[in-house]
Protein backbone atom coordinates (compact mmCIF):
# COMPACT_ATOMS: atom_id res chain seq x y z
CA UNK A 1 0.00 0.00 0.00
CA UNK A 2 3.04 2.60 0.85
CA UNK A 3 6.02 3.10 -1.10
CA UNK A 4 9.30 2.17 0.47
CA UNK A 5 9.95 5.62 0.82
CA UNK A 6 6.89 6.30 2.80
CA UNK A 7 7.94 3.36 4.99
CA UNK A 8 11.20 4.60 5.62
CA UNK A 9 10.38 8.17 6.69
CA UNK A 10 7.65 6.62 8.84
CA UNK A 11 10.39 4.18 10.35
CA UNK A 12 12.57 7.10 10.85
CA UNK A 13 11.28 10.21 10.53
CA UNK A 14 13.51 13.14 10.57
CA UNK A 15 13.49 16.45 12.23
CA UNK A 16 10.73 15.07 15.02
CA UNK A 17 10.17 17.35 18.01
CA UNK A 18 9.52 20.83 18.92
CA UNK A 19 11.32 24.03 18.77
CA UNK A 20 10.65 25.82 22.38
CA UNK A 21 11.41 29.18 20.82
CA UNK A 22 10.38 28.67 17.68
CA UNK A 23 9.80 31.77 15.13
CA UNK A 24 6.67 30.24 14.14
CA UNK A 25 4.08 27.30 14.37
CA UNK A 26 1.54 25.88 12.31
CA UNK A 27 -0.50 23.61 13.56
CA UNK A 28 -2.95 21.83 10.72
CA UNK A 29 -5.66 19.01 10.48
CA UNK A 30 -8.17 17.35 13.36
CA UNK A 31 -7.53 14.50 15.59
CA UNK A 32 -11.23 13.31 14.75
CA UNK A 33 -10.32 12.84 11.16
CA UNK A 34 -7.00 11.23 12.45
CA UNK A 35 -4.23 13.72 11.66
CA UNK A 36 -3.11 16.67 13.68
CA UNK A 37 0.04 17.97 12.59
CA UNK A 38 2.10 20.52 14.13
CA UNK A 39 5.35 22.19 12.32
CA UNK A 40 7.67 24.57 14.16
CA UNK A 41 9.80 26.97 12.38
CA UNK A 42 13.14 28.76 12.93
CA UNK A 43 14.37 31.70 10.89
CA UNK A 44 17.13 32.89 10.56
CA UNK A 45 18.13 35.60 6.91
CA UNK A 46 14.68 35.32 5.48
CA UNK A 47 15.86 31.48 5.42
CA UNK A 48 14.62 28.34 7.32
CA UNK A 49 17.20 27.45 9.64
CA UNK A 50 15.73 24.81 11.84
CA UNK A 51 12.15 23.33 11.45
CA UNK A 52 10.99 20.50 13.55
CA UNK A 53 7.16 18.62 13.77
CA UNK A 54 4.96 16.96 15.94
CA UNK A 55 2.37 14.51 14.06
CA UNK A 56 -0.71 12.29 16.09
CA UNK A 57 -1.73 10.00 12.50
CA UNK A 58 -1.10 7.25 10.13
CA UNK A 59 2.45 6.04 8.37
CA UNK A 60 1.07 9.00 5.99
CA UNK A 61 1.20 11.70 8.27
CA UNK A 62 4.03 10.64 10.15
CA UNK A 63 5.60 10.43 6.53
CA UNK A 64 4.38 13.84 4.95
CA UNK A 65 5.70 15.50 8.17
CA UNK A 66 9.13 14.49 7.97
CA UNK A 67 9.71 15.00 4.33
CA UNK A 68 8.39 18.46 4.25
CA UNK A 69 10.75 19.21 7.54
CA UNK A 70 13.61 17.87 5.35
CA UNK A 71 12.14 19.79 1.88
CA UNK A 72 11.80 23.20 3.88
CA UNK A 73 15.70 22.86 5.83
CA UNK A 74 17.59 25.88 4.45
CA UNK A 75 14.91 27.15 1.70
CA UNK A 76 14.38 31.08 1.64
CA UNK A 77 10.53 31.75 2.80
CA UNK A 78 9.53 32.29 -0.81
CA UNK A 79 10.90 29.26 -1.80
CA UNK A 80 9.42 27.25 1.27
CA UNK A 81 6.21 29.05 0.20
CA UNK A 82 5.93 27.08 -2.78
CA UNK A 83 6.29 23.54 -1.82
CA UNK A 84 2.79 21.98 -1.83
CA UNK A 85 1.11 19.02 -1.60
CA UNK A 86 2.04 17.49 -4.79
CA UNK A 87 5.79 17.80 -4.28
CA UNK A 88 5.80 16.63 -0.89
CA UNK A 89 3.72 13.23 -1.93
CA UNK A 90 6.11 13.15 -5.03
CA UNK A 91 9.19 13.26 -3.14
CA UNK A 92 7.29 10.18 -1.34
CA UNK A 93 7.46 8.09 -4.70
CA UNK A 94 3.59 8.67 -4.20
CA UNK A 95 0.69 7.99 -1.97
CA UNK A 96 -2.25 5.76 -1.97
CA UNK A 97 -4.97 7.93 -3.23
CA UNK A 98 -7.25 7.95 -0.07
CA UNK A 99 -4.74 9.19 1.62
CA UNK A 100 -3.48 11.94 -0.77
CA UNK A 101 -5.96 14.19 0.74
CA UNK A 102 -6.64 13.23 4.20
CA UNK A 103 -2.85 12.74 5.48
CA UNK A 104 -1.47 14.88 3.14
CA UNK A 105 -1.27 17.80 5.29
CA UNK A 106 2.35 18.51 6.25
CA UNK A 107 3.22 21.42 3.54
CA UNK A 108 -0.01 23.34 5.22
CA UNK A 109 0.85 23.00 8.32
CA UNK A 110 4.58 24.86 7.01
CA UNK A 111 2.71 27.58 5.28
CA UNK A 112 0.61 28.00 8.62
CA UNK A 113 4.08 27.86 10.19
CA UNK A 114 5.12 30.87 7.76
CA UNK A 115 2.03 32.78 7.95
CA UNK A 116 2.80 32.99 11.82
CA UNK A 117 6.08 34.10 11.33
CA UNK A 118 5.34 36.71 8.78
CA UNK A 119 2.58 38.35 10.75
CA UNK A 120 4.78 38.29 14.29
CA UNK A 121 7.08 39.83 12.50
CA UNK A 122 5.27 42.45 11.12
CA UNK A 123 3.95 43.42 14.58
CA UNK A 124 7.64 43.64 15.58
CA UNK B 1 10.39 -12.95 15.71
CA UNK B 2 7.36 -13.54 14.30
CA UNK B 3 4.24 -13.53 16.16
CA UNK B 4 0.36 -13.76 14.63
CA UNK B 5 -1.84 -11.96 16.71
CA UNK B 6 -4.64 -11.72 14.48
CA UNK B 7 -6.84 -14.95 14.74
CA UNK B 8 -10.63 -13.01 15.01
CA UNK B 9 -9.18 -11.91 11.19
CA UNK B 10 -8.39 -15.88 10.42
CA UNK B 11 -6.43 -19.04 11.52
CA UNK B 12 -3.61 -21.23 10.24
CA UNK B 13 -5.26 -24.30 8.75
CA UNK B 14 -4.47 -27.22 11.58
CA UNK B 15 -1.91 -29.37 9.75
CA UNK B 16 -4.14 -32.24 10.26
CA UNK B 17 -7.15 -30.64 8.63
CA UNK B 18 -4.88 -30.15 5.35
CA UNK B 19 -4.14 -33.68 5.41
CA UNK B 20 -7.85 -34.48 5.53
CA UNK B 21 -8.88 -32.53 2.79
CA UNK B 22 -5.62 -33.21 0.15
CA UNK B 23 -7.48 -36.23 -1.24
CA UNK B 24 -10.44 -34.56 -2.43
CA UNK B 25 -8.86 -32.49 -4.91
CA UNK B 26 -6.92 -34.98 -6.81
CA UNK B 27 -8.46 -38.17 -5.78
CA UNK B 28 -11.56 -38.24 -4.52
CA UNK B 29 -12.84 -35.36 -7.15
CA UNK B 30 -15.81 -36.86 -7.68
CA UNK B 31 -19.10 -34.45 -7.73
CA UNK B 32 -21.83 -35.40 -4.63
CA UNK B 33 -24.67 -35.89 -7.02
CA UNK B 34 -22.82 -38.36 -9.08
CA UNK B 35 -24.28 -41.92 -8.46
CA UNK B 36 -20.57 -43.75 -9.53
CA UNK B 37 -18.47 -44.13 -6.86
CA UNK B 38 -16.47 -41.05 -7.16
CA UNK B 39 -19.70 -39.08 -6.46
CA UNK B 40 -20.72 -41.55 -3.43
CA UNK B 41 -17.07 -41.35 -1.74
CA UNK B 42 -17.56 -37.19 -2.20
CA UNK B 43 -20.98 -37.51 -0.96
CA UNK B 44 -20.06 -39.67 2.24
CA UNK B 45 -17.23 -37.15 2.82
CA UNK B 46 -19.67 -34.12 3.12
CA UNK B 47 -22.33 -36.34 5.41
CA UNK B 48 -19.51 -37.22 7.31
CA UNK B 49 -18.39 -33.28 7.89
CA UNK B 50 -21.88 -32.43 8.29
CA UNK B 51 -22.59 -34.85 11.76
CA UNK B 52 -19.06 -33.78 12.64
CA UNK B 53 -20.36 -29.80 12.54
CA UNK B 54 -23.86 -31.05 14.41
CA UNK B 55 -22.03 -32.19 16.89
CA UNK B 56 -19.93 -29.55 17.72
CA UNK B 57 -22.90 -27.56 18.26
CA UNK B 58 -25.71 -29.82 19.31
CA UNK B 59 -27.47 -30.37 15.92
CA UNK B 60 -29.00 -33.17 14.20
CA UNK B 61 -26.68 -33.47 10.99
CA UNK B 62 -29.57 -32.71 9.17
CA UNK B 63 -30.05 -29.00 10.57
CA UNK B 64 -26.47 -27.89 9.07
CA UNK B 65 -26.28 -26.93 5.42
CA UNK B 66 -22.90 -25.80 3.53
CA UNK B 67 -22.36 -22.55 2.35
CA UNK B 68 -18.94 -20.40 1.18
CA UNK B 69 -18.36 -18.54 4.24
CA UNK B 70 -19.81 -16.59 7.72
CA UNK B 71 -20.96 -13.96 5.34
CA UNK B 72 -23.20 -16.25 3.36
CA UNK B 73 -24.37 -17.84 5.95
CA UNK B 74 -25.65 -14.98 7.31
CA UNK B 75 -26.98 -13.57 3.93
CA UNK B 76 -29.18 -16.86 3.62
CA UNK B 77 -30.56 -16.87 7.12
CA UNK B 78 -31.62 -13.10 7.26
CA UNK B 79 -32.95 -12.79 3.72
CA UNK B 80 -34.48 -16.47 3.91
CA UNK B 81 -36.90 -15.25 6.28
CA UNK B 82 -36.78 -11.91 4.89
CA UNK B 83 -38.01 -12.78 1.31
CA UNK B 84 -40.13 -15.69 3.16
CA UNK B 85 -42.43 -13.07 5.26
CA UNK B 86 -42.24 -10.23 2.10
CA UNK B 87 -42.48 -7.43 4.97
CA UNK B 88 -41.97 -6.91 8.35
CA UNK B 89 -39.77 -5.71 11.49
CA UNK B 90 -35.78 -6.86 12.04
CA UNK B 91 -34.20 -6.26 15.52
CA UNK B 92 -30.11 -6.23 15.45
CA UNK B 93 -27.30 -4.83 17.02
CA UNK B 94 -25.39 -1.58 16.45
CA UNK B 95 -22.13 -3.69 16.71
CA UNK B 96 -22.87 -6.55 14.21
CA UNK B 97 -20.64 -7.85 11.39
CA UNK B 98 -20.91 -6.11 8.51
CA UNK B 99 -22.19 -9.45 7.12
CA UNK B 100 -25.24 -9.28 8.97
CA UNK B 101 -25.63 -5.30 9.39
CA UNK B 102 -24.80 -4.56 5.70
CA UNK B 103 -27.28 -7.27 4.72
CA UNK B 104 -30.35 -5.76 7.34
CA UNK B 105 -29.68 -2.25 5.62
CA UNK B 106 -30.49 -3.63 2.19
CA UNK B 107 -33.41 -4.43 3.86
CA UNK B 108 -33.98 -1.54 4.77
CA UNK B 109 -34.08 0.18 1.30
CA UNK B 110 -36.15 -3.36 0.33
CA UNK B 111 -38.97 -1.66 2.57
CA UNK B 112 -38.58 -3.85 6.11
CA UNK B 113 -38.04 -1.84 9.25
CA UNK B 114 -35.02 -2.39 11.10
CA UNK B 115 -34.51 -1.44 15.03
CA UNK B 116 -30.42 -1.49 15.51
CA UNK B 117 -30.44 -1.73 19.26
CA UNK B 118 -27.57 0.22 21.40
CA UNK B 119 -25.24 -1.91 23.72
CA UNK B 120 -23.33 -0.47 27.00
CA UNK B 121 -20.02 0.61 27.45
CA UNK B 122 -19.10 -2.97 27.25
CA UNK B 123 -20.31 -3.97 23.94
CA UNK B 124 -23.27 -6.07 26.00
CA UNK B 125 -27.20 -6.38 24.18
CA UNK B 126 -29.54 -5.61 26.52
CA UNK B 127 -32.77 -8.63 26.77
CA UNK B 128 -34.85 -6.07 28.21
CA UNK B 129 -34.18 -3.96 24.92
CA UNK B 130 -34.44 -6.89 22.94
CA UNK B 131 -37.97 -7.33 24.48
CA UNK B 132 -39.14 -3.44 24.33
CA UNK B 133 -38.00 -3.28 20.73
CA UNK B 134 -40.05 -6.32 19.69
CA UNK B 135 -43.69 -5.31 17.36
CA UNK B 136 -46.31 -7.37 15.88
CA UNK B 137 -44.78 -7.49 12.86
CA UNK B 138 -41.23 -8.52 14.14
CA UNK B 139 -39.88 -11.67 12.15
CA UNK B 140 -36.66 -12.07 12.71
CA UNK B 141 -34.19 -11.15 15.75
CA UNK B 142 -30.32 -10.92 14.50
CA UNK B 143 -27.58 -10.50 17.29
CA UNK B 144 -24.08 -11.78 17.36
CA UNK B 145 -22.95 -14.20 19.97
CA UNK B 146 -19.79 -12.74 20.23
CA UNK B 147 -18.32 -9.52 18.87
CA UNK B 148 -15.23 -9.46 16.37
CA UNK B 149 -13.53 -6.78 17.44
CA UNK B 150 -14.00 -6.19 21.45
CA UNK B 151 -14.80 -9.50 21.96
CA UNK B 152 -17.67 -9.29 24.31
CA UNK B 153 -20.14 -12.36 24.38
CA UNK B 154 -23.67 -11.36 23.86
CA UNK B 155 -26.31 -12.84 26.20
CA UNK B 156 -28.00 -14.85 23.98
CA UNK B 157 -29.54 -17.31 25.92
CA UNK B 158 -31.84 -14.73 27.24
CA UNK B 159 -32.63 -13.27 24.18
CA UNK B 160 -33.12 -16.75 22.87
CA UNK B 161 -36.20 -17.47 25.57
CA UNK B 162 -37.60 -14.15 24.34
CA UNK B 163 -37.77 -14.49 20.43
CA UNK B 164 -39.09 -18.08 21.94
CA UNK B 165 -41.59 -16.69 23.97
CA UNK B 166 -42.62 -14.13 21.37
CA UNK B 167 -42.61 -16.80 18.42
CA UNK B 168 -39.99 -15.03 16.05
CA UNK B 169 -36.98 -16.21 14.35
CA UNK B 170 -33.99 -16.20 16.15
CA UNK B 171 -30.68 -16.23 14.21
CA UNK B 172 -26.36 -15.38 15.63
CA UNK B 173 -23.86 -14.67 13.51
CA UNK B 174 -21.22 -17.37 15.84
CA UNK B 175 -18.38 -17.27 14.12
CA UNK B 176 -16.34 -16.02 16.30
CA UNK B 177 -17.50 -17.83 19.06
CA UNK B 178 -17.92 -21.44 17.65
CA UNK B 179 -14.40 -23.27 18.42
CA UNK B 180 -13.86 -20.96 21.41
CA UNK B 181 -16.53 -21.20 24.07
CA UNK B 182 -18.96 -23.93 24.00
CA UNK B 183 -22.15 -23.32 21.81
CA UNK B 184 -25.18 -25.96 22.17
CA UNK B 185 -27.87 -24.51 19.85
CA UNK B 186 -30.62 -26.84 21.94
CA UNK B 187 -29.20 -25.48 24.86
CA UNK B 188 -29.62 -21.79 24.22
CA UNK B 189 -32.63 -22.55 21.40
CA UNK B 190 -31.23 -21.50 18.41
CA UNK B 191 -33.55 -20.73 15.27
CA UNK B 192 -30.52 -20.40 12.96
CA UNK B 193 -26.85 -20.20 13.63
CA UNK B 194 -24.18 -19.28 11.08
CA UNK B 195 -20.30 -20.39 11.43
CA UNK B 196 -17.15 -20.25 9.73
CA UNK B 197 -14.51 -22.42 8.98
CA UNK B 198 -11.49 -20.19 8.63
CA UNK B 199 -12.05 -19.17 11.87
CA UNK B 200 -11.06 -22.14 13.30
CA UNK B 201 -8.08 -23.64 11.91
CA UNK B 202 -10.28 -24.79 8.44
CA UNK B 203 -9.95 -23.62 5.22
CA UNK B 204 -11.23 -20.20 3.51
CA UNK B 205 -14.60 -19.86 1.28
CA UNK B 206 -16.43 -22.56 3.34
CA UNK B 207 -19.14 -22.02 6.27
CA UNK B 208 -22.41 -23.65 7.71
CA UNK B 209 -25.64 -22.25 8.74
CA UNK B 210 -27.39 -24.43 11.33
CA UNK B 211 -31.25 -23.83 10.39
CA UNK B 212 -33.68 -26.04 13.69
CA UNK B 213 -35.44 -28.14 12.12
CA UNK B 214 -39.33 -26.55 11.01
CA UNK B 215 -37.63 -23.33 10.48
CA UNK B 216 -38.52 -22.17 6.67
CA UNK B 217 -36.86 -19.53 4.95
CA UNK B 218 -36.99 -18.95 1.27
CA UNK B 219 -33.94 -19.50 -0.96
CA UNK B 220 -32.09 -16.55 -2.11
CA UNK B 221 -29.97 -18.14 -4.60
CA UNK B 222 -31.41 -20.50 -6.97
CA UNK B 223 -29.99 -23.21 -9.25
CA UNK B 224 -29.48 -27.43 -8.94
CA UNK B 225 -31.17 -27.69 -5.41
CA UNK B 226 -28.09 -28.70 -3.10
CA UNK B 227 -28.28 -28.29 0.31
CA UNK B 228 -31.92 -28.65 0.17
CA UNK B 229 -32.10 -25.70 -2.21
CA UNK B 230 -30.76 -23.52 0.10
CA UNK B 231 -27.20 -23.40 -1.02
CA UNK B 232 -27.03 -24.97 -5.07
CA UNK B 233 -23.81 -25.57 -6.22
CA UNK B 234 -21.88 -28.28 -6.64
CA UNK B 235 -20.24 -28.58 -3.18
CA UNK B 236 -16.88 -27.65 -2.33
CA UNK B 237 -16.09 -31.09 -0.77
CA UNK B 238 -12.55 -30.48 -0.16
CA UNK B 239 -13.22 -27.07 2.09
CA UNK B 240 -16.62 -28.90 3.60
CA UNK B 241 -14.06 -32.10 4.47
CA UNK B 242 -11.45 -29.01 6.08
CA UNK B 243 -14.52 -27.74 7.80
CA UNK B 244 -15.57 -31.12 9.56
CA UNK B 245 -12.13 -31.69 10.69
CA UNK B 246 -11.58 -28.99 11.79
CA UNK B 247 -15.07 -28.78 14.06
CA UNK B 248 -13.64 -32.03 15.07
CA UNK B 249 -10.49 -30.97 16.30
CA UNK B 250 -12.62 -28.17 17.72
CA UNK B 251 -14.14 -30.10 19.96
CA UNK B 252 -11.51 -32.27 21.14
CA UNK B 253 -9.19 -29.36 21.68
CA UNK B 254 -11.38 -26.28 23.46
CA UNK B 255 -11.04 -26.78 26.43
CA UNK B 256 -7.78 -27.04 26.87
CA UNK B 257 -6.66 -24.63 24.16
CA UNK B 258 -9.15 -22.16 25.98
CA UNK B 259 -7.39 -22.41 29.22
CA UNK B 260 -4.26 -21.89 27.85
CA UNK B 261 -4.80 -18.79 25.44
CA UNK B 262 -6.95 -17.45 28.39
CA UNK B 263 -4.06 -17.12 30.81
CA UNK B 264 -1.75 -15.76 27.94
CA UNK B 265 -4.33 -13.61 27.31
CA UNK B 266 -4.86 -12.24 30.94
CA UNK B 267 -0.88 -11.94 31.03
CA UNK B 268 -1.04 -9.65 28.12
CA UNK B 269 -3.98 -7.48 28.92
CA UNK B 270 -2.46 -7.34 32.63
CA UNK B 271 0.69 -6.14 31.33
CA UNK B 272 -0.69 -3.57 28.59
CA UNK B 273 -2.47 -2.02 30.99
CA UNK B 274 0.44 -1.00 33.25
CA UNK B 275 1.26 1.65 30.23
CA UNK B 276 0.70 5.12 31.23
CA UNK B 277 -3.55 5.93 29.44
CA UNK B 278 -4.20 2.20 27.87
CA UNK B 279 -7.49 1.07 28.30
CA UNK B 280 -9.58 -2.57 27.85
CA UNK B 281 -12.50 -2.28 25.62
CA UNK B 282 -14.72 -4.97 26.02
CA UNK B 283 -16.11 -6.72 28.55
CA UNK B 284 -13.70 -7.41 31.52
CA UNK B 285 -15.11 -11.31 31.64
CA UNK B 286 -17.91 -12.02 29.69
CA UNK B 287 -14.91 -12.07 26.37
CA UNK B 288 -13.99 -14.48 24.00
CA UNK B 289 -10.93 -16.22 26.07
CA UNK B 290 -8.44 -14.95 23.15
CA UNK B 291 -9.80 -11.54 22.56
CA UNK B 292 -7.47 -8.58 23.70
CA UNK B 293 -8.60 -5.29 22.71
CA UNK B 294 -6.99 -1.73 23.66
CA UNK B 295 -7.12 2.03 23.53
CA UNK B 296 -4.23 3.97 23.86
CA UNK B 297 -4.59 7.89 24.31
CA UNK B 298 -2.61 10.07 21.38
CA UNK B 299 -1.35 7.11 19.16
CA UNK B 300 -3.33 6.79 15.54
CA UNK B 301 -4.10 2.68 15.36
CA UNK B 302 -2.84 2.60 11.32
CA UNK B 303 0.91 4.13 12.93
CA UNK B 304 1.11 1.31 15.70
CA UNK B 305 0.05 -1.39 13.75
CA UNK B 306 2.69 -1.06 11.02
CA UNK B 307 5.02 -0.07 14.19
CA UNK B 308 4.38 -3.65 15.74
CA UNK B 309 4.34 -5.10 12.19
CA UNK B 310 8.22 -3.90 11.72
CA UNK B 311 9.00 -6.05 15.14
CA UNK B 312 7.27 -8.70 13.57
CA UNK B 313 3.78 -8.81 15.47
CA UNK B 314 0.50 -8.91 13.37
CA UNK B 315 -2.68 -7.11 15.09
CA UNK B 316 -5.64 -4.89 13.76
CA UNK B 317 -7.26 -1.49 14.53
CA UNK B 318 -10.43 -0.01 14.74
CA UNK B 319 -8.91 3.34 13.62
CA UNK B 320 -10.83 5.43 10.37
CA UNK B 321 -7.15 5.59 9.02
CA UNK B 322 -6.72 1.97 8.35
CA UNK B 323 -9.81 1.19 7.07
CA UNK B 324 -10.80 1.38 3.35
CA UNK B 325 -14.04 3.93 3.58
CA UNK B 326 -11.98 5.87 6.67
CA UNK B 327 -14.43 5.95 9.21
CA UNK B 328 -13.37 4.50 12.54
CA UNK B 329 -15.10 1.21 13.73
CA UNK B 330 -19.08 1.19 14.35
CA UNK B 331 -18.56 -1.28 17.55
CA UNK B 332 -16.07 1.36 18.72
CA UNK B 333 -18.94 4.03 18.03
CA UNK B 334 -20.76 2.36 19.72
CA UNK B 335 -19.55 1.42 23.23
CA UNK B 336 -19.14 5.24 23.29
CA UNK B 337 -15.91 5.99 22.37
CA UNK B 338 -15.21 9.16 20.30
CA UNK B 339 -13.47 9.35 16.87
CA UNK B 340 -10.05 10.26 18.63
CA UNK B 341 -10.10 7.75 21.54
CA UNK B 342 -11.20 5.13 18.46
CA UNK B 343 -8.15 5.88 16.71
CA UNK B 344 -6.09 4.91 19.25
CA UNK B 345 -7.46 1.23 19.32
CA UNK B 346 -4.89 -2.24 18.97
CA UNK B 347 -7.06 -6.02 19.19
CA UNK B 348 -4.78 -8.52 19.42
CA UNK B 349 -6.01 -12.24 19.01
CA UNK B 350 -4.57 -15.51 20.42
CA UNK B 351 -4.35 -18.71 18.69
CA UNK B 352 -3.88 -22.06 19.13
CA UNK B 353 -0.26 -21.46 18.15
CA UNK B 354 0.86 -18.51 20.28
CA UNK B 355 3.64 -19.16 23.20
CA UNK B 356 3.88 -17.57 26.26
CA UNK B 357 7.41 -16.93 24.78
CA UNK B 358 6.15 -14.32 21.97
CA UNK B 359 3.31 -13.09 24.10
CA UNK B 360 6.54 -11.95 26.05
CA UNK B 361 8.13 -10.60 23.35
CA UNK B 362 4.78 -8.50 22.66
CA UNK B 363 5.23 -7.10 26.47
CA UNK B 364 8.70 -6.22 25.73
CA UNK B 365 8.07 -4.58 22.30
CA UNK B 366 4.79 -2.74 22.59
CA UNK B 367 6.19 -0.26 25.44
CA UNK B 368 8.79 1.57 23.74
CA UNK B 369 6.59 1.47 20.37
CA UNK B 370 3.71 3.47 21.93
CA UNK B 371 6.65 6.19 23.99
CA UNK B 372 8.19 6.31 19.98
CA UNK B 373 4.82 7.51 18.61
CA UNK B 374 3.56 9.36 21.76
CA UNK B 375 6.75 11.22 21.68
CA UNK B 376 5.71 12.59 18.05
CA UNK B 377 2.35 13.29 19.20
CA UNK B 378 0.85 17.12 19.76
CA UNK B 379 -1.98 15.17 21.92
CA UNK B 380 0.46 13.43 24.13
CA UNK B 381 1.03 15.32 27.68
CA UNK B 382 3.89 16.60 28.42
Amino acid sequence: MYSDKVIEHFRNPRNMGKIEDADGVGEVGNPVCGDLMKIYIKVKDGKIEDVKFETFGCAAAIATSSMVTELAKGKSIEEAMKIGRDDVARELDGLPPIKMHCSNLASDGLKEAIKDYLSKRGRE
Amino acid sequence: MRVYLDHAATTPVDEKVLEEMLPYFTKKYGNASSLHSFGREARDAIERSRERVAELIGAESEEIIFTAGGTESDNIAIKGIAFRKGKGHIITSQIEHPAVMATCQHLEKKGFDVTYLPVDKYGMVSPEDVENAIRDDTILITIMHANNEIGTVEPIEEIAKIARENEIVFHTDAVQSVGKIPVNVKRIGMDMLSISAHKIYGPKGVGALYIKKGTKIEAIIHGGGHEKGLRPSTENVPGIVGLGKACELAEKRMEEDMKRMQRLRDKLIKSVLEIEESYLNGHPEKRLPNNAHFRFAAVEGESLILSLDDKGIAGSTGSACSSKKLKPSHVLMAIGLNEVQAHGSLRLTLGRENTEEEIDYVIEVLPPILEKLRAMSPLWKR
